[in-house]
């Protein structure tokens, strides 16, 4: 079945140089660095990615962010929580904006 | 994972092999495959499934072990220097896990070394000039001999590691461990998966983490795992699934931050390993149909890097009833040492110059050492 995603493309990223190699090389220096060890863990980093994955909805992130919280030492619990996390940002910020509806509506009715 | 549904063995009294009767408790998350006559048990058929899946990277992309090593400069694998002796004790377990490559369990009674082929290490301990005992099962301790084998290494001014289960240690019989060991200034290493429950039980089965920490407590008491150099408690962990072990250093600053603010545990190090395509844990890649996914994960990350480093150029493995084997891992698929000029692959007959002759024998469930950072009993070779 055609579909827009396809699992082989993600251990095909790096095929994206073909068009660019400079920027594709400047990109992956800098992916593979923002996720080292630093002032944040490598797992704390993985989780960050996995709750990004899932805001952005992108199905390849998913499957990438997954298997490398696993890795990094994350268990099925920590995971959930990071994604609910995104869940909650993502609800809250369609809800904050609540708070203009209700202004708005006081300024319009008696 | 449902736990709840798996067949757990009632078994409470363990037959220690001399005739004696023992009470243990342990944690079970499968059964041993011994126990279920699987033709799994079999080395020829874990190979035959090993060698159907379809490899595609590497540096041959050949999935031939031996032709990596020689396409990375190693056209024969030979041992370094003889460091570690790694004694098998036997195959009796208190626990049953998941992922255990040794199909340890409750119901192996049969296989358990005896005091003349403990003898026989000893004799083959003093010629070897190995600086390190590295003492593994089943659960060592559960070995009749086991103080006793302890004991004479200790005395012949060898540093002694003794692989534990954890469990062990909160049973009435091994609670005196923790202190006899800290006495003896042997190394702890202990098996935990994860620093959290969910993880640990599934592998190792339900009431594992509870158990395991209270071991832990023990061994804090007694003086492990508080930095002093002569009582050193070293963790292993080992993915919880089919995925490869994390960056080690990075793994034990978290663990250890995670054990001392959740529980008030210390420990010195922790061991990153890999898990082995082999046994139990081949069986549950089988049952989820990722054998072959799993390899070329573990063929991918192939790092030429670990070569010099692994195990089986620094440690040699004997078996319960005594034979030689270049790691546990072939041990446990009846992979015996492959020593020139005919010589026997048994312990009573060890000579270290053969030793040093020989070609070790490698396989595809080898790729689980030279993946990623590298693995093996001593953790991350990289």
């Amino acid at each position: 079945m055609e579909t827009y995603y396809k699992p082989e493309h993600l251990p095909r990223f790096g095929e994206i140089a073909e068009g660019n190699k400079e920027l594709a090389d400047a990109f992956f220096a800098y992916y593979g660095k923002v996720f080292q060890d630093g002032a944040l863990s490598e797992r704390e980093k993985a989780l960050i990615a996995l709750a990004v994955a899932h805001t952005v909805q992108c199905p390849y992130c998913i499957d990438a962010y997954t298997s490398a919280c696993l890795e990094k030492g994350s268990d099925l619990e920590q995971m959930t929580e990071a994604v609910h996390v995104a869940t909650a940002i993502r609800g809250g910020a369609s809800l904050v904006h609540g708070v203009q509806m209700l202004d708005q509506v006081k300024k319009l009715v008696m | 994972m449902s736990l709840d549904t798996q067949e757990f063995i009632a078994l409470e009294l363990l037959s220690t092999g001399d005739g004696a009767l023992i009470e243990v408790e342990g944690p079970r998350a499968t059964t041993s495959m011994h126990h279920r006559r699987a033709p799994l048990t079999s080395p020829d058929e874990q190979f035959l499934i090993l060698n159907a899946a379809t490899v595609r990277s590497g540096p041959t992309t050949s999935g031939i072990f031996d032709r990596d090593l020689e396409a990375s400069g190693w056209p024969v694998l030979q041992p370094a220097g003889l460091d570690i002796f790694q004694i098998n004790l036997g195959k009796l377990c208190n626990m049953t896990c998941r992922h255990c490559h040794v199909d340890s369990g409750p119901d192996r009674i049969d296989e358990n070394m005896d005091l003349g082929t403990i003898e026989a290490c000893l004799r083959a301990i003093d010629v070897s000039g190995a600086h390190t005992v590295d003492l593994t099962g089943g659960a060592p301790e559960l070995n009749p001999h086991f103080e006793y084998l302890v004991d004479e290494c200790v005395q012949r001014g060898k540093h002694v590691m003794d692989r534990c289960n954890l469990t062990i240690l909160t049973t009435r019989r091994y609670q005196h461990l923790p202190q006899w060991f800290a006495e003896r200034n042997v190394e702890v290493i202990c098996s935990l998966p994860h620093y959290r429950k969910l993880g640990t039980d599934a592998q190792r089965g339900k009431g594992t983490y509870d158990k395991s920490l209270r071991a832990l407590r023990l061994l804090n008491e007694a003086g492990y795992g508080q930095g002093d150099p002569t009582r050193p408690l070293t963790l292993v962990t080992n993915p919880v699934g089919a995925y490869l072990a994390g960056n080690q250093a990075s793994l034990e600053a978290e663990w250890k931050e995670a054990l001392a603010k959740n529980h008030d545990v210390y420990f010195d190090r922790l061991l990153a390993l890999n898990n082995m395509p082999m046994s139990r844990y081949l069986e549950w890649l089988m049952e989820k149909g990722m054998v072959e996914e799993y390899l070329e994960k573990l063929v991918q990350a192939f790092n030429p890097g670990t070569i010099a480093g692994l195990m089986c150029r620094n440690t040699l493995s004997v078996s319960w009833d005594g034979y030689l084997y270049d790691c546990d891992f072939n041990q446990q698929l009846d992979m015996k040492m492959d020593l020139p000029g005919a010589a026997r692959p048994r312990v009573q007959d060890f000579s270290l110059g053969i030793w040093q002759q020989h070609v070790i024998r490698t396989e595809r469930h080898c790729y689980g050492c030279t993946a990623g950072a590298g693995s093996g009993c001593g953790g991350a070779i990289t």
